[in-house]
């Protein structure tokens, strides 16, 4: 009778104390993420809105906005106003550093692939003691400023440079080969800042490998080549799809290597925005090219993760 | 025992495996021979570490021997990669691949194998249909239990027809009922394939209930050969028996012998006519091992071969153990007793009672 009466009293005291857990356990995690949640707001989106803003207000003439609504800026992207007599002409010069720059970074993208696919099988495939060497071997690079790195890319490939020097030394050549301020030194450039950033999601889905996978390939009659299309870069696909967002997303926007190795000459869309705020003095033209940018971005990722993860779930 | 070549599905001829350089050498094999015949259910079996698994991948092909030959129907396979032979595992872990269907798997080596696509499926649903899993076949390997991955993985290593089926202790993840069930699955599509089976595991009682014949294995060499009678009645060695069912080990002193049967006494006095193995030569102070079935209690201890003091009855419902104390110490002697609804004698503990030997139940072996 008693333990009847009582156990429900029971039941739902202790319901009561696991809503209230629950409650404040909510509670306390929403307060844990506000810090992070106040830096996002304050250093990601507001920045974001004030370039939206700023994209649609006209250019003053010695840099900054004045407060009224235009939409020159994004006409600009495509036309130039006549001087004289004021109609539009269609100029695609921002359009082809845009297509440029995709360029660019869908080779530095592929070959980065190419590069960074067989190193990070190699790593995962040490023993295991080995491989937080390996690793750290591939984050050396960062240990030190990109910036300090481009420079000494520069310096190995000018015409006075180590490889110049190098070769005319042993006679191979006798005149310099120019390789600063051209595409290929950008290409370079891009390669070498985004390796690591390659190597390091595709180690670590590699590593997760079930290498008795590739054994059960094996004795299933898979030949090597069949081996690595049926099982291991299905299976890798992860590593794959984060590998190349972390590269092509960088390098698409990248600054400082195209800025130095490029000359200025060779443009891509990150000097090209940066050039507006600076020398161009046409803000609201910058924010417009830094929005086109993110917008075509956007697209592609769209593409391309539902590409990828269809084919994973089709196998 | 010469065997006739053709009837051979496999043949190891002198087989080493060694593992490491320098000091740090393991020979995980120790120049192993030993002929599996076609269409055969053999049965590697011994602790941990002993070397069957060794053979199993060097079969396979996912190792090379250090030396010797593996011969395929006559044609050393030795150096060839896995995918030049027509051999196919079952795995431990079943290694099934996770980002293909339950029919995707079992299309795999055929696929591979470069078969039309008709036969393909042909195939794939007469082996779903085999292993009973027609109804999950569009499922990921991820969304069924480890029973059902298990017959996945029987019929993706059956489905491209391999000459040898290897199982690498194929039963073990699985729980005791399920394993059961897949014993008797096991040995029911070898019947129905016609294919040579070469079981590995560690399970005594696995290896006994499934095997045409036993390979008992203990570091890196193999120790005896035989259907699972031979094993049982007439272990080679101290450690076949030990390792297999139950044996209690009798000490005794040889006394005579002739071919194949020596005389032992015991320090008793009472003397016991014993078998060897060929090629064994007992002198001197030996061991006899007796299994418990093979025994039986005589409440007069004078009756009995040997006598003791009834130490602990241990009731197992199929059959009850009489561990007996006995006079001349050493460890206790059990003895097995089957239940029936009309036991004629209960004894209790603490009691003086004999011990008889059935016919031909000692036997002297190495150590």
């Amino acid at each position: 009778m008693t333990t009847a009466a009582l156990s429900p009293t029971t039941i739902s005291k202790a319901a009561l104390f696991e809503a209230q857990a629950v409650k404040t356990s909510a509670r306390r995690n929403r307060l844990l993420s506000l810090p992070a949640l106040t830096i996002i707001g304050i250093f990601g989106v507001l920045p974001l809105v004030i370039i939206c803003v700023y994209s649609f207000l006209a250019a003053a003439p010695y840099g900054g906005v004045q407060w009224h609504f235009s939409t020159d800026a994004y006409l600009n992207f495509l036309f130039q106003r006549d001087i004289f007599d004021d109609t539009l002409q269609f100029t695609p010069d921002f359009l082809i550093i845009y297509l440029r720059s995709f360029l660019f970074a869908v080779v530095t993208t592929v070959i980065c692939l190419l590069l960074g696919f067989p190193t990070a099988y190699f790593m995962a495939t040490r023993p295991p003691a080995q491989r937080n060497w390996w690793v750290l071997l591939i984050t050396i690079p960062f240990w030190s400023n990109l910036l300090v790195r481009t420079l000494a890319i520069m310096f190995i490939i000018r015409d006075e440079g180590l490889i110049n020097n190098a070769l005319i030394g042993l006679g191979v050549i006798d005149k310099p080969i120019t390789m600063l301020y051209t595409n290929f030194a950008i290409q370079l450039g891009l390669l070498y800042a985004f390796l690591p950033f390659m190597v390091l999601p595709l180690y670590s889905s590699l590593e997760k490998l079930d290498f008795r996978l590739i054994e059960a390939a094996y004795d299933l009659y898979a030949t090597r080549r069949q081996v690595l299309w049926r099982v291991i870069i299905p299976l890798s696909k992860p590593g794959i799809i984060a590998g190349c967002l972390l590269v092509f997303i960088p390098a698409l926007g990248a600054y400082v290597t195209p800025l130095i190795l490029g000359g200025g000459v060779h443009l891509m869309i990150g000097d090209l925005i940066a050039q507006q705020f600076g020398s161009g003095r046409n803000w609201p033209l910058g924010c417009a090219q830094a929005l086109i940018l993110m917008a075509a971005v956007l697209v592609a990722l769209f593409f391309y993760v539902r590409n990828t993860s269809g084919k994973v779930q089709h196998g | 025992m010469p065997e006739q070549p053709g009837k051979n599905a496999i043949e190891v001829r002198g087989v080493r495996k060694v593992f490491g350089t320098g000091e740090n050498q393991v020979a995980a094999l120790d120049t192993v021979s030993v002929s599996i015949r076609e269409n055969e259910f053999f049965t590697l079996l011994g602790p941990s570490g002993c070397g069957k698994t060794t053979l199993l991948r060097l079969i396979a092909g996912f190792d090379f021997p250090t030396a010797g030959e593996i011969l395929l129907h006559g044609q050393d396979i030795a150096p060839l990669p896995p995918f030049k032979r027509p051999v196919n595992t079952v795995f431990q872990s079943y290694a099934l691949f996770p980002h293909m269907t339950v029919a995707q798997n079992i299309g795999f080596g055929l696929e591979m194998l470069g078969k039309p696509k008709a036969e393909i499926e042909g195939r794939v649903a007469q082996m779903l249909k085999l292993v009973k899993m027609e109804a999950l076949k569009a499922r990921r390997t991820s969304q069924i239990s480890g029973g059902q991955q298990q017959r996945v993985a029987l019929a993706r290593a059956l489905a491209p027809q391999p000459k040898v089926l290897l199982l690498d202790e194929p039963l073990s993840a699985l729980d005791y009922k399920l394993r059961k069930e897949m014993q008797i699955e096991l040995k029911r599509l070898q019947h129905e394939t016609g294919i040579t089976f070469i079981f590995v595991t560690h399970d005594q009682e696995e290896a006994l209930t499934m095997s045409d014949r036993i390979a008992v294995m203990s570091a890196g060499k193999i120790l005896q050969v035989g259907t699972p009678r031979d094993i049982y009645d007439r272990p080679a060695e101290r450690f076949v028996a030990d390792f297999i069912g139950e044996t209690n080990f009798l000490p005794g002193t040889v006394v005579s012998k002739r071919a194949g049967v020596a005389t032992v006494k015991f320090a008793s006095n009472a003397t016991i006519s014993a078998g060897f193995p060929e090629g064994f030569d007992p002198t001197g102070e030996v061991t006899l091992v007796v299994r418990p079935e093979h025994a039986d209690l005589v409440p007069d201890p004078a009756k009995g071969t040997i006598a003791g003091t009834l130490a602990n009855i241990v009731y197992f419902g199929t059959d009850t153990h009489y561990h007996v104390k006995l006079d001349g110490g050493g460890e206790n002697f059990i003895v097995r007793h089957q239940n029936s609804r009309s036991s004629p004698v209960t004894y209790a503990t603490g009691v003086k009672v004999g011990i008889q030997f059935e016919e031909d139940a000692a036997r002297v072996l190495k150590d």
